[in-house]
């Protein structure tokens, strides 16, 4: 479970980040980029806390 | 009693941090992370922008400015923070007695509090734009935003103030699930920036002309100033002076297992305040490219980068900056009154600043807000450091008012007061640049402090003796 959800932020955090670079590059719209950086915002939002700062014993 | 907590059930207020209690190395670096990748640094990137920094001043004095900070926070303060254990406020009574320590809570825990409000300010500012809640700085110090405005910063306070009193534990962890995300969003906020002026390649990057057109602008609508690089050194160095100078992060790193934790403010340093200011300043000058305006409203500058996760990015950032200034505000009320509950004394912390982070215009005024904070609050810490390690090389007891039932150390009375009425005389009335108060402020209480010692306790030892 641990495993999964730490691969579900660092997904979520490059959905989040790479699209500005790809606007940056020229190969992806701004508005198109905001909805995937939600995306991927929600996604992080929802994994992270499943897996960072919990209880190693618990 | 467990590990976690102490005798009293608290986190260890009035008493050394036990062992099974320490925090590991990952713990301050996100935290720090967390505080220092703020919302205010929406606000502070654009400072530069407006006061007409160049760009290589900005890079270069704020790298050299931050690494100041940095070495401060590692050799001033988690050098005794971990050797003693305590809290700044029952260090500081333990040195200048009850009844001044109080003096001094009162103060700081106010002004955390009004730092606070800032971040609140920040957050609700970003929470209305989606509902079309205008965020608008009246004339008045203490004029009111919009009816609407001010529901909100009262929504955005409680929420911010309940996280804050369930403990430093889920401040921390909170920050920590927040920060990479944050930090990913300050540097996309940057390279979109950089694409909507046109700055794609490296020779317009470097050519820099986005960066002086939008300063051209900002100076043709407000007139024209300067913002140097010795000026931006300081200012970088010395923002946070009541955290290192001022030895406020004693509450926070007496959890550390070493001093290696006085690193961490490092991520906090050079991803919040180097990357996250340049990043807000190029939203700015973005914006100014697009729209031709030049208001510095955070939550705007965030929506138009990146719509829906600039404002989410906004409102967090202020959470996680809110959030431990709140709980630090908790911590000096509660030292105030050493029975009183550190949960109840956060509310209150979190109601005052709510209330602060009402007033707008308040916020408008944190960058001269945030030297003088560090002028009123910073020279305390030299009286622990002159405590910690110089009174028993200069043959004097340390924590005398402890070891004499003192309730007030005139000694420090005196060191604390009169710089600080000197520094704020010239900022207030001559109008120096706040931030530049600090350190001499800082060195004057401290001297003055061993003299006065010196005198003092040379008599009542001699009177002792009678």
């Amino acid at each position: 479970m641990g495993a999964t959800a730490k691969m579900v932020s660092a997904i979520a955090l490059v959905v989040t980040i790479v699209p500005s670079l790809l606007v940056f590059l020229g190969a992806l719209g701004i508005e198109p980029m905001k909805w995937i950086a939600l995306v991927g915002t929600i996604a992080w939002f929802i994994a992270t806390p499943m897996w960072m700062g919990r209880d190693k014993a618990s | 009693m467990t590990d976690k907590t102490s005798e009293s059930g608290g986190e260890f207020e009035r008493e050394p941090v036990s062992e099974g209690a320490l925090l590991g190395q990952s713990k301050f670096w996100g935290m720090y992370a967390g505080e220092h990748a703020a919302g205010t640094e929406f606000m502070i990137g654009p400072l530069f922008l407006a006061a007409g920094a160049s760009l290589q001043d900005l890079i270069f004095g704020l790298l050299l400015g931050n690494i100041l900070a940095v070495l401060t926070w590692r050799f001033l303060v988690a050098p005794i923070a971990i050797a003693k254990r305590m809290t700044l406020y029952y260090q500081l009574e333990r040195i200048a007695g009850g009844a001044l320590v109080k003096l001094y809570n009162f103060i700081n825990g106010v002004l955390f509090c009004f730092l606070a409000g800032a971040m609140i300010t920040v957050s609700a500012s970003a929470v209305g734009i989606p509902f079309g809640i205008n965020y608008a700085v009246p004339e008045a110090t203490f004029g009111l935003g919009a009816p609407s405005f001010t529901g909100l910063v009262v929504l955005v306070g409680i929420v911010i103030a309940i996280i804050a009193a369930a403990g430093y534990s889920t401040v921390a962890r909170f920050a920590n699930i927040a920060a990479p995300w944050m930090i990913g969003i300050f540097a996309a906020c940057g390279i979109v920036s950089l694409t909507q002026m046109g700055a794609t390649d490296w020779p317009t990057i470097s050519e820099g002309k986005w960066w002086t057109d939008a300063i051209d602008f900002v100076q043709s609508k407000e007139g024209e100033q300067k913002f140097g690089f010795w000026q931006i050194v300081v200012f970088a160095w010395l923002c946070n002076g009541a955290m290192h100078f001022g030895m406020a992060d004693l509450s926070i790193f007496r959890f550390a297992k070493s001093a290696n934790a006085g690193w961490a403010p490092a991520i906090g340093m050079f991803l919040g305040h180097y990357m996250a200011w340049i990043a807000a300043a190029l939203l700015l000058a973005a914006q100014i490219k697009l729209s031709q305006d030049h208001s510095a409203n955070p939550g705007a500058l965030a929506w138009g980068a990146l719509g829906w996760t600039g404002i989410l990015c906004v409102v967090i950032a202020g959470w996680t900056t809110a959030n431990p200034t709140i709980y630090r505000a908790g911590l000096a009320f509660q030292a105030m009154i050493p029975k009183s509950s550190r949960t109840v004394m956060t509310l209150i912390a979190g109601a005052l600043a709510t209330a602060a982070g009402a007033f707008p215009n308040l916020s408008a005024q944190l960058l001269g807000f945030v030297g003088t904070y560090g002028t009123v609050l910073g020279p305390m810490g030299a009286v622990i450091f002159v405590d910690f390690w110089l009174m028993k090389k200069f043959g004097l007891e340390n924590e005398y008012s402890n070891k004499t039932n003192q309730s007030i150390s005139i000694p420090v009375l005196v060191a604390w007061l009169l710089p600080v009425s000197v520094g704020l005389y010239l900022i207030f009335v001559q109008g120096i640049f706040a931030a530049y108060a600090v350190i001499p402020c800082w060195i004057a209480c401290g001297v003055i402090y061993l003299i006065l010692s010196k005198m003092t306790q040379k008599r009542l030892e001699t009177e002792g003796a009678v």
